[in-house]
């Protein structure tokens, strides 16, 4: 530890059942950014989900819209340390876009526009506990918080729920994505404040 | 072994307030290396728990022994600008890691003329150039754009006829009833105007928020200014 | 102004400093991507948090990623053919 600046307080910290080990309370929704933000057109917005036994399922933003929603309200918990509570959202769940989706998979690699990637376990994908969702707090998804449509994943840190996404890769072996190559941790429960590699 | 940087303490031996919302902190800092004008340095708070936060400033003064000046500008709601502006006071000790960044730096000997441009406190890096000029045959021209009069760092010092120094400003939003300039954002006019023609090759150092350099950035090549000879430095989105 | 929020790799100086004894953001490196050589300074800088990210500026591939722990630095040169360092006496 340094020498100690007077008076300085930084920001506060907070002590809530609610935050997870080392968070801090937002109020307002920070924008990080590892790139240029990706403008993607309706018209040319498509998601799929391919497997590694071959098949392909793809939706474009009409057949997207036509699914039942979801509006799941959510706390979110950044690995920077901040953490916003009850976080408004539209949108689909993993659950409908799986079901008609065979394979033997246990990994998923969800990639974006701009060439972000992210991976976690699929069954983390499953059971109530995912969406892509394309609506924030009533409006449309703005491209800074990765709009037109990101992914939804609240119980593991924000990073693993993919901005602008374009598809998942069901895979048969885990393939890190784009940080947890760079040092972060291979699955982030915040719980367990599973931040960097090793943690 | 060779020694990487390493936190040094600085002590606060002198505050100058500069506008409403930024003041320059002179710190005193044992050991201190020296720095080439335009470089930087990060500064480390800690918080008597030991929760710490750390921010990347330029130096604003000339070499100076191990005395180092840095100018900072509040921003927003943050957590490190609002402390250096606002209860920073003499005697009182932060801590200093550099000086960093080889890049963004006028050495001192080179020949070719100078042209600054700076965004609000982009001016500090150019300032430190200024600084260092002393007494160098190097022709130096300043274009400094600022949204109104009170934003101006510096005051006494720029107005003071430097000579081998052409200082011009480039309001945004009000200017002063004599700027013989309406206020507007940087553009082509201004560069030909108050800039060193392409042919003269000068080095070009401009410094400020993202928006501001790459406008002023694509000027210069417009004019037809070699890239090669133009250093940028960019805020980007500071964190306060 | 969305687009706008990088900044330059000068930025790079003061975390790598931690790591290398030089500054590296003065070496030459050439982009993996598009094979255009430049200074690290020139790179195109996101962040700082969670992680730097160096971006070529001309085709705007990654170079560089660096993240800094409380224990440990990672840093990622996945996008860089080769970095040209200037050695000093």
């Amino acid at each position: 530890m340094g020498i100690i600046s007077r008076a300085f307080q930084g920001r506060p910290r907070d002590h809530d059942e609610k935050l997870p080990p080392g968070q801090y309370l937002v109020h307002d929704f920070p924008v990080l950014s590892a790139g240029p933000t990706p403008r993607v057109p309706l018209d040319r917005w498509e998601f799929a989900i391919d497997t590694p036994e071959g098949e392909v399922h793809r939706w474009s933003w009409e057949e997207f819209q036509a699914l039942p929603q979801e509006t799941p309200t959510v706390d979110l918990h950044c690995v920077t340390k901040w953490s916003k509570f009850g976080t408004e959202w539209k949108g689909v769940s993993l659950d409908v876009l799986m079901e008609d989706v065979e394979s033997a998979a246990e990994y998923a690699l969800a990639y974006s526009h701009g060439g972000y990637t992210t991976n976690l376990p699929l069954e983390d994908l499953l059971d109530g506990k995912a969406w892509i969702v394309y609506e924030f707090d009533g409006e449309e998804l703005a491209p800074a918080h990765g709009g037109p449509a990101r992914l939804l994943v609240p119980h593991l840190y924000l990073w693993k729920s993919a901005k602008w996404v374009k598809g998942i890769r069901l895979l048969n072996e885990d393939w890190p994505g784009f940080w947890e190559t760079a040092g972060y941790h291979n699955y982030g429960d915040p719980w367990r404040e599973q931040r960097y590699q090793g943690d | 072994m060779i020694k990487r940087l390493t936190w040094r303490v600085a002590t606060v031996t002198e505050i100058r307030q500069e506008t409403p919302t930024a003041r320059t902190l002179v710190f005193d800092v044992p050991g201190w290396p020296g720095h080439l004008p335009g470089q930087h340095v990060d500064v480390k708070l800690t918080a008597d728990d030991g929760y710490s936060a750390q921010r990347s400033y330029s130096v604003a003064n000339g070499d100076d022994g191990e005395r180092v000046e840095l100018t900072v500008q509040r921003v927003g709601d943050g957590e490190v600008s609002p402390y250096l502006t606002e209860v920073l006071e003499v005697g009182d000790q932060i801590e200093l890691r550099g000086p960093v960044g080889g890049w963004f730096v006028w050495r001192p000997h080179s020949s070719p003329p100078v042209l600054l441009i700076g965004g609000g406190s982009g001016i500090v890096p150019l300032m430190a150039m200024i600084r260092s000029r002393g007494k160098s045959d190097t022709p130096f021209r300043l274009l400094y754009s600022l949204r109104d009069p009170g934003q101006l760092f510096y005051a006494g010092e720029l107005e003071k006829v430097m000579a081998g120094v052409e200082v011009a400003y480039l309001y945004t939003r009000t200017a002063p009833p004599d700027a013989g300039r309406a206020p507007g954002r940087i553009r082509a006019a201004d560069l030909i105007a108050y800039g060193w023609p392409p042919e003269t090759a000068p080095d070009v150092f401009v410094c400020g928020p993202t928006g501001f350099v790459e406008a002023a950035a694509d000027l210069l090549t417009g004019l037809g200014h070699d890239p090669a000879k133009i250093k940028t430095e960019r805020f980007g989105p500071t964190g306060g | 102004m969305e687009h706008l929020d990088y900044q330059d790799g000068n930025a790079l100086a003061g975390p790598l400093s931690e790591i290398f004894t030089f500054d590296v953001t003065v070496a030459q490196g050439t982009c993996a991507g598009c094979g255009r050589r430049g200074a690290l300074a020139e790179l195109r800088v996101y962040g700082p948090e969670p992680g730097l990210v160096a971006r070529c500026p001309g085709c705007e591939e990654v170079v560089l990623t660096f993240v800094r722990g409380p224990k440990d630095a990672w840093l990622d040169l996945r996008g860089s053919v080769s970095l040209r360092i200037p050695i000093t006496e």
